[in-house]
């Protein structure tokens, strides 16, 4: 967490260790992220309990069959990759009050990652509704769209953020886009959620019918998709702050 | 073997399951694989830098100069900041 200095060259106490050394604080090797092996390894338990519950516990739904068992990965992608936005915004905030470009990489790899997320909630929903309803997309199904619409509002968030050259404004803009952005996302929800269609199944809230197993199931996969991304993200962290400390080292040793 | 034949499929529909659960994986993997690749870059540069440093030490010279200007650019930067 020390390695991203307010300016590119670095400041930070890990820029004046000769280059090459390597933390030897951190249990797993890693210069930046001690914990990041441990998250690595709970990450890939919490996935295998949660395919072992998906098709070796939980039954098959009554009304929809063996096709409702996308339901335990693609509601989990959509609730990560929301609320990834949202933490991208909340980082964001974080940037424009501190100013410190810690929280701009935060934000920047917390939307990025959702994106990616967003991208398989994208595909995985489709395969779904081709299976359930009989067609890829449905233009008349507000949760869809307003996903879709979420997914490209924060596509554009790339382009727009290097489009701009000077470092400080790139940021600054990136956050102030990142926290409106942010705040559409909820309101987004709600506003689905108060719109007529109950075509989409509706998994949380009071109406919410789901048996003991396949609750447990959910929560299950719901932790298992969290820690999947933020052990993506701790791992993007983690790359961008070495190649950020590999160019400050590059500049001093005289390289470029 | 029961529990099995409560949770497993006996309709068609298992292929897009299937195609969905593979979806995601492969996008992780795909991600992981970049990773991957960036990782080898970093090292290789990390590497470079560790033999090029090595022989600065060994044979102080134009690098060496060059070297000593990088620090002395990130000091005057260091007290831009704290200004």
């Amino acid at each position: 967490m020390k390695s991203w200095s307010r300016h590119p060259a670095g400041s930070s106490e890990m820029d004046r260790r000769p280059p090459g050394a390597v933390n030897r604080d951190s249990p797993a090797g890693s210069p930046f992220l001690p914990g990041l092996r441990a998250l690595s390894v709970t990450t890939v338990l919490a996935f295998c309990a949660s395919l072992s519950l998906v098709f070796f516990y939980v039954p098959i739904e009554a009304e929809e069959g063996f096709v409702q068992k996308i339901f335990y990965l693609h509601v989990p992608l959509a609730i990560v990759s929301l609320g990834g936005f949202v933490l991208g915004g909340l980082l964001a905030i974080a940037h424009l009050r501190t100013r410190d470009a810690r929280w701009d990489l935060r934000s920047y790899v917390a939307i990025h990652m959702s994106l990616i997320f967003g991208a398989a909630v994208l595909i995985t929903g489709s395969i779904w509704a081709r299976a359930s309803w009989g067609h890829w997309w449905v233009w008349d199904e507000p949760t869809l769209v307003s996903f879709l619409i979420v997914f490209l509002l924060y596509a554009t968030y790339q382009p727009l953020r290097f489009a701009i050259e000077d470092p400080e404004r790139q940021a600054r803009y990136a956050s102030v886009f990142a926290v409106t952005a942010g705040a559409f996302v909820p309101l987004n929800f709600i506003a689905v959620r108060l719109s007529a269609s109950y075509v989409h199944p509706r998994v949380l809230g009071a109406a919410s019918n789901l048996p003991g197993s396949m609750a447990f199931t959910f929560l299950v996969s719901l932790v298992a998709m969290a820690l999947l991304y933020a052990t993506l993200c701790s791992y993007e962290l983690a790359a961008k702050r070495t190649r950020i400390l590999l160019k400050a080292r590059s500049r001093i040793l005289g390289f470029q | 073997m029961i529990l099995a034949a409560q949770t497993l499929p006996e309709s068609s529909h298992s292929g897009y399951v299937a195609a969905a659960y593979i979806v995601f994986f492969v996008l992780v993997l795909v991600y992981v694989a970049i990773m991957a690749f960036r990782l080898t870059r970093v090292e290789r540069s990390v590497r470079e830098q560790g033999g090029e440093a090595a022989a600065g030490d060994d044979a102080p010279g134009e690098r060496g100069d060059a070297a000593a200007r990088g620090r002395e650019q990130e000091r005057d930067e260091r007290e831009r900041e704290v200004v």
